[in-house]
């Protein structure tokens, strides 16, 4: 499996950037050749970390999100998702359907629409230094070609 | 983003555009705004302009369940797109029977 392109991303974690986030990955998921279906759901995990990185991991104060996307041959894109703020304390329990430490009207079901909607989610956190999540898809359809 | 009608007693709300976390709050306020004024027995909210949502707009659709039941009305959802149904169905919302 090799890489075949790959982009770097960081920006503020502020709300109104959780549409540009999901927007970008979309827009570097194409060379794939993905369904629409696939599409729309990277698109939701990638809002869902993303949306976990601002309001969980940097609860008090603005800071930067960083996305790190890799597109291999093989049709895979993984996409790792990164905050330096206050971490997890503990992964499990996080991960639990319908558990959220928010009071406002969040739905809880995050990491359960990340694991449904990819094939793989890995969950990497410290307290005090942040969280990555990495998430992987494979793309059905996808061409074994270089892209670019 | 939202559109709001009142008719028989019944507010409409016709979500349009993308639903995350940054933009379920404004739709929030107008829709809960709405019906504290106009106390309608039902509540439908109408999802068929709706190009993306995440999990923000089950906790819109569960939060406004909660505020209608308060006021003594009934929610209905209609209209869910094709491409936002496998995030209703992960969310067990079919449950509570609101959805038509």
């Amino acid at each position: 499996m090799n890489i075949v392109n790959s982009m770097k991303l960081s920006f503020l974690s502020k709300s109104v950037n959780e549409s540009f986030a999901r927007a970008a990955v979309a827009a570097f998921l194409l060379p794939l050749d993905p369904t629409v279906a696939e599409v729309a759901d990277v698109k939701t995990a990638v809002s869902e970390a993303v949306t976990n990185a601002i309001v969980h991991g940097y609860p008090d104060r603005f800071g930067t999100v960083s996305i790190d996307m890799k597109l291999t041959d093989t049709g895979k894109a993984i996409i790792r998702i990164s905050d330096k703020g206050v971490g997890i304390p503990d992964i499990e329990k996080a991960m639990e359907p319908l558990f959220t430490t928010s009071s406002d009207e969040r739905a809880g079901l995050g990491f359960a629409v990340m694991q449904s909607f990819m094939d793989r989610v890995k969950v990497r956190s410290s307290p005090g230094r942040g969280t990555t999540v990495t998430l992987e898809k494979n793309i059905i359809r996808a061409h074994i070609k270089p892209v670019g | 983003m939202v559109n709001l009608t009142y008719e028989n007693g019944a507010v409409t709300a016709r979500l349009y555009g993308e639903i995350d976390h940054h933009i379920a709050p404004a739709m929030r306020a107008e829709i809960d705004s709405k019906c504290e004024s106009c106390r309608p027995a039902r509540l439908i909210l109408d999802f068929s302009g709706v190009g993306f949502m995440d999990s923000s707009g089950i906790g819109l659709v569960m939060g406004r369940y909660r505020m209608i039941s308060l006021l003594g009305g009934k929610l209905e959802v209609v209209n869910i797109p094709q491409n936002l149904k496998k995030i209703f169905v992960l969310s067990g919302l079919e449950g509570l029977g609101v959805i038509r």
